[in-house]
């Protein structure tokens, strides 16, 4: 091709021009190849993950439900009761939104949507809306007042205002432990329902102790591999990989049948005589259990990069500085540890980034104590259907996720990742 | 390189054959809780139908809520047909419009005459719901080892029976249960209940017994977990421990104090297929007959008032009578509780939280 | 004293020893064994040292192989233990006493035919057994499922993913980092985030709960591993190979087929095989995307393992270890062939 472009250049145009012009044309090209693959995760992945990041601002159950009076409350200054004209158009709104039985669109969403809020709530909707076709005439303030005296309470129309509005910060706060306060400004919640900070705290420290001992445990046998003779240490390599190459699931049911308290560990030390039999120990499901699978399952995540490190070092470097003599721990520190942080950065953002978002482990093997900030997002997805605190908890832990992917790329370039 | 390509185009091929099938016309899928249960209602309900109407029931198992009913109802994939749920969920499901509204005029009279409407207990027939049994949670323990258990506050107490409790991972029925080890009145617990004290004095009765409690999701897991003298005592629902000793032999007590009855009931996800031979199993299902050949494989019992009488004994077993073993016998129902749905509609959100942070503490 | 060890015969001699006193004090040979496991195995791996070598150094060196041992041996135990295990004849998760003294009672493969037999209508039946089998037993249609999307899945992987790295090794690609992060992206985001996400999105557009949706979720978690192993061949590739098949007159296709394929070969083979294996291991994204009808392995192990857990668990188990051994011999014979292809040396 190259050779072609030249004998066309001396056709009059400027050589400067058409070098641009087939580097443009190259440039294209290989853009173009990676654009099927590029186009099929936007539609797979990069999609999916910004509509649930919409999912964890954007609410529409109360505008869906009862659209006229979404807009009238918002009008209204918040001050004491809403005008008689905006419970005019909640009754005859709730009155219409009673036959409706399409999907997301009923009474029963509407009610869902605004006990998240202030909980307890959600029968003054359901009762509401099946007797507010009795109500005629006006004035409806009155009348709604009268068929439940909670409808006198301004908190409830305050909450209501908030929720009318389709964008909501509101599951951000809930995620946060945080709620809102009478006057609409945003305090701390009670401590009894703290759970997802403490929970984020926690995940974040059960990573860090699991990375730190994946590095503990990664880095003499990094060591060994890389000094060993191939022979030998494609042998001990086995060890490695193969634990790598089998299933997540075989590997935690392992831990389970050696954990558990009829399981091999306890029958040993029973029958070693170091505990009785009624005092078996709890090793699984708990936070034990989960910090054990989990260093069992990532620590090949650490050893490799390592080991891809240390095979790079010449034996000579410290072989000199000992030779010059540096005691070897002196020599260890200032010569053959420093020369290891790529791998040692490598291995502990990727064990990390692993940890925190870990799911399948904590969920077989972590009890109550032993669960990470994963297990509550799908138990919001799964469980409890509050799919936009299930979003807004997922974003959270994807900022701090795409952070430290960020972090990685800039030391080590997630191109240099190799697998065996 | 050619012949890869070949292999993986064929293998592809053989595969995709082989996973694709079809759902056939005539056949429904019916979900309920597992276990002996299932069981039961394979019994009384699947077989004869089947046999009566040459239609398949297949039955898979779940461990109850709504999140699977609404996943495929709002992503337009409707693969169940009918579901056994608990009342609150019927509720709260039908007030989200994920269920199909059931016409109650469909369902026959009873047995002798009575007209449905009054054959069936009150309560029992809701705008989207069909009941069929009347179920509860119990706690029971092994008669073998434990004897001398006076009420349900013996289950809270460590120091009388020590040991570890099994109890149903969630607030309910556990709120109730421990404010009426607390001394609350079973008509009084749901207004206890709805203040924060009240709330308050549930967790901190739940507290004293914390450390020593493994929490079961499954029906089949209390009975098992006895078995295993895993626990000493657990909450159970009734049916699964009195078939662990009517068909296991196993030496299981209930203890009926405080004991926590609700309903089960079918629903039909909105958007369901074959909604035709849908209505005719549940019609089929909770009629007389049906409803009081349930009650001969486990302990339920029957929603219709003009089944009752034929409620007879355990299918296999003449000398079992059935009707001591119900939740509704007299002697069993002096401190019961029926579970009121409209608070854990309007609370569970908020106390499935609180119980969550309660928890991991 | 560890200067005398200069011979490994010797230490072992000594090792030996020590474990015939044990065996003396304590009456049994297991712990015996068990001394002999864990002090002598290093010893393999102690090889010569320079005769200067003072006796602290020699016997750091040695406790060093014993915990780095230690450490192999705890990654490993795990996954070799379950395979006695699941040939327990009892319905129990530990080692029996007649499987200790080796009784051939205590031992059965009761739990694999329970693979084969769980939900069959008649599994006793000679008429009709395989159809049956092949229709109705709970693991076969999970492992037909799992077969299923991981092949297609790959496949879809593979394709894209080496077009895709053969645009990202070029050295004329703009925006290359940022292209690489996000084709590598699916990788490090956490797995639930990413299920929820195709939850949602699935749901609307009526791909949750059907096999392409499982095989979607599987082709994005795939891509990155083919991505990954494909660019890494391509970094060791000469770029004139390329223009002098070009230069002999051979078009873009022809020049790929013949010249670029065999050599990224091996390549896209490990890739593949990465992609397989994460297809055939994933539960995440099965849990949120997928129906009873797409329940694949790991979905059907992890409901058995949070339900009730059974010695079937084990035997399926131990099945998926043996396929690793096989995927990891595979992987290993096209590393070396890749090597040696590109010249290097053997290892």
């Amino acid at each position: 091709m190259s050779t072609a472009d030249i004998s066309i250049s001396q056709d009059g145009i400027p050589l400067k021009q058409k070098l641009a012009k087939t580097t443009a044309l190259q440039r294209r090209r290989a853009l173009l190849l990676t654009m099927p693959l590029v186009l099929f995760l936007l539609v797979s992945f990069v999609v999916p993950i910004g509509q649930m990041l919409f999912n964890s601002v954007h609410n529409d159950k109360v505008s869906a439900v009862v659209p006229n009076f979404a807009d009238a409350i918002l009008q209204w200054d918040g001050v004491g009761l809403p005008p008689e004209e905006t419970f005019e158009i909640f009754v005859k709104d709730m009155i219409q939104a009673k036959k409706v039985r399409e999907v997301g669109r009923t009474v029963g969403n509407l009610a869902t949507r605004v006990n998240y809020e202030m909980p307890g709530s959600r029968s003054l909707f359901t009762s509401t809306a099946r007797k507010a076709k009795k109500i005629k005439e006006g004035p409806y303030k009155e009348a709604l007042i009268k068929l439940n005296k909670k409808w006198g309470n301004p908190q409830i129309w305050l909450t209501l205002q908030r929720a009318a509005r389709d964008i909501t910060p509101a599951f951000y706060v809930a995620a946060l432990d945080l709620k809102y306060a009478e006057d609409g400004s945003i305090e701390r919640a009670d401590e009894l329902y703290q759970i997802y900070l403490n929970n984020f705290m926690k995940t974040l420290w059960l990573s860090a102790l699991i990375t730190f001992i994946c590095i503990l445990l990664a880095y003499p046998v990094a060591y060994l591999l890389s000094v060993l003779p191939l022979r030998q240490s494609n042998l001990l390599m086995i060890m490695v990989l193969l634990p790598f190459w089998t299933s997540l699931l075989v590997r935690t049911t392992a831990w389970i049948a050696i954990l558990q308290t009829e399981g091999i560990i306890n029958d040993m030390l029973v029958f070693l005589g170091f505990i009785s039999d009624d005092g078996r120990i709890q090793m699984i499901y708990n936070q034990t259990g989960t910090i054990i699978a989990m260093v069992h399952i990532l620590l090949p995540f650490m050893i490799l990069p390592l080991y891809s490190v240390m095979k790079t070092i010449p034996p000579s470097y410290m072989r000199a500085a000992l030779s010059m003599g540096a005691k070897p721990l002196y020599a260890y520190r200032k010569v053959y540890f420093p020369q290891t942080l790529p791998g040692l950065a490598a291995g502990t953002l990727l064990v990390f980034i692993l940890a925190i978002g870990y799911y399948i482990t904590p969920a077989l093997v972590g009890g109550e104590d032993g669960l990470l900030i994963s297990n509550l997002i799908a138990y919001h997805i799964q469980k409890s259907l509050n799919w936009s605190l299930g979003a807004a908890l997922g974003t959270i832990l994807l900022v701090v996720v795409l952070l430290l992917y960020w972090l990685y790329n800039k030391l080590i370039g997630i191109d240099k990742l190799r697998f065996g | 390189m050619n012949k890869l390509i070949n292999k993986t185009l064929i293998a592809t091929a053989i595969s995709a054959a082989v996973a694709a099938s079809s759902v056939q016309a005539g056949e429904i899928t019916v979900v309920s809780w597992g276990g002996a249960y299932t069981k039961s209602q394979v019994e009384a309900y699947h077989k004869p139908w089947m046999a009566q109407t040459g239609n398949t029931v297949v039955s898979e198992d779940y461990s109850g809520g709504l999140a699977e009913i609404k996943a495929q109802v709002e992503a337009g994939n409707v693969t169940w047909n009918l579901v056994d749920v608990e009342l609150s969920d019927a509720v709260r499901g039908c007030d989200e419009g994920i269920l199909e509204v059931i016409d109650p005029s469909i369902l026959p009279a009873g047995a002798d005459g009575t007209p449905a409407a009054d054959d069936f207990l009150p309560g029992t027939v809701h705008e989207c719901a069909v009941g069929n049994i009347v179920w509860s949670t119990v706690f029971a323990y092994d008669g073998s080892k434990t004897q001398g258990v006076g009420g349900i506050a013996d289950f809270f107490n460590l120091d009388k029976f020590p040991g570890k409790r099994g109890l149903r991972k969630g607030p309910k029925p556990n709120l109730e249960m421990a404010l009426m080890a607390d001394g609350v009145a079973p008509a009084d617990v749901y207004e206890v209940l709805s203040t924060d004290a009240g709330i308050d004095r549930a967790f901190a009765k739940l507290d004293s017994i914390k450390d020593s409690v493994v929490w079961w999701e499954a029906g089949a897991q209390p009975p098992q977990l006895l078995a295993d003298g895993e626990v000493v005592m657990t909450t159970a629902y009734n049916g699964r421990i009195f078939n662990a000793v009517a068909a296991e032999g196993k030496p299981f007590e209930i203890n009926w104090d405080g004991q926590v009855w609700d309903l089960d009931l079918w629903v039909i996800p909105k958007g369901a297929s074959n909604m035709e031979d849908t209505l005719d199993f549940i019609k089929f299902s909770t009629g007389t007959q049906a409803l009081a050949d349930q009650a001969s494989w486990i302990s339920y019992g029957p929603v219709r008032k003009s089944s009752a009488p034929l409620v007879s004994s355990y299918h296999n077993q003449p000398d079992l009578d059935m009707a001591p073993h119900m939740p509704t016998a007299p002697a069993n129902f002096a401190n019961a509780l029926q579970n009121d749905f409209e608070f854990w509609a309007d609370n569970q959100d908020q106390l499935n939280e609180r119980f969550n942070a309660w928890l991991s503490k | 004293m560890f200067k005398q060890f200069k011979q490994k015969q010797k230490a072992y001699g000594y090792l030996l020893l020590a474990a015939l006193v044990i065996t003396l004090f304590t009456g049994t040979v297991k712990a015996a064994i068990g001394f002999l496991l864990v002090f002598g195995v290093p010893l393999y791996f102690m090889n010569k040292m320079p005769d200067y070598a003072t006796t602290g150094e020699r016997f750091s060196r040695y406790m060093f192989l014993v915990i780095s041992s230690s450490i192999l041996v705890f990654l490993i135990t795990p996954v070799l233990i379950i395979i006695p295990l699941s040939f327990n004849a009892e319905p129990y998760f530990t080692f029996t006493e007649g499987m200790l003294s080796l009784d051939p009672d205590a031992f059965s493969t009761r739990w694999y035919m329970d693979i084969v037999y769980n939900g069959m209508a008649a599994p006793q039946a000679i008429e009709g057994w395989w159809a049956d089998m092949w229709e109705n037993a709970q693991w076969i249609r999970a492992a037909r499922n799992s077969f299923f999307i991981a092949t297609v899945s790959t496949v879809i992987a593979t394709v894209l993913g080496t077009i895709a790295a053969l645009g990202l090794s070029r050295p004329e690609m703009p925006y290359r980092a940022l292209i690489t992060s996000l084709l590598i992206s699916p990788m490090i985001v956490p797995l639930v985030i990413t299920a929820t996400g195709m939850f949602f999105f699935y749901s609307q557009v009526g791909l949750a709960k059907t096999y392409w949706g499982v095989i979607l979720a599987h082709v994005t978690l795939g891509v990155p591993f083919v991505i990954i192993t494909v660019t890494a061949t391509l970094s060791g590739f000469d770029m004139s190979l390329v223009r002098a098949a070009q230069n002999m007159g051979a078009n873009g296709w022809t020049t790929f087929r013949r010249v670029i394929m065999p050599l990224i070969l091996p390549g896209m083979i490990s890739g593949a095989l990465f992609a397989f294996i994460t297809s055939l291991d994933e539960v995440v994204a099965v849990l949120f995307i997928a129906d009873v009808e797409q329940r694949t392995i790991p979905r059907q192990m992890f409901s058995g393992i949070r339900e009730q857990i059974s010695p079937t668990i084990l035997s399926v188990a131990s099945i998926l270890v043996l396929m690793s051994v096989i995927l990891l011999t595979v992987l290993e014979l096209l590393r070396r062939r890749s090597e040696r292809l590109r010249g290097m040396s053997p290892g």
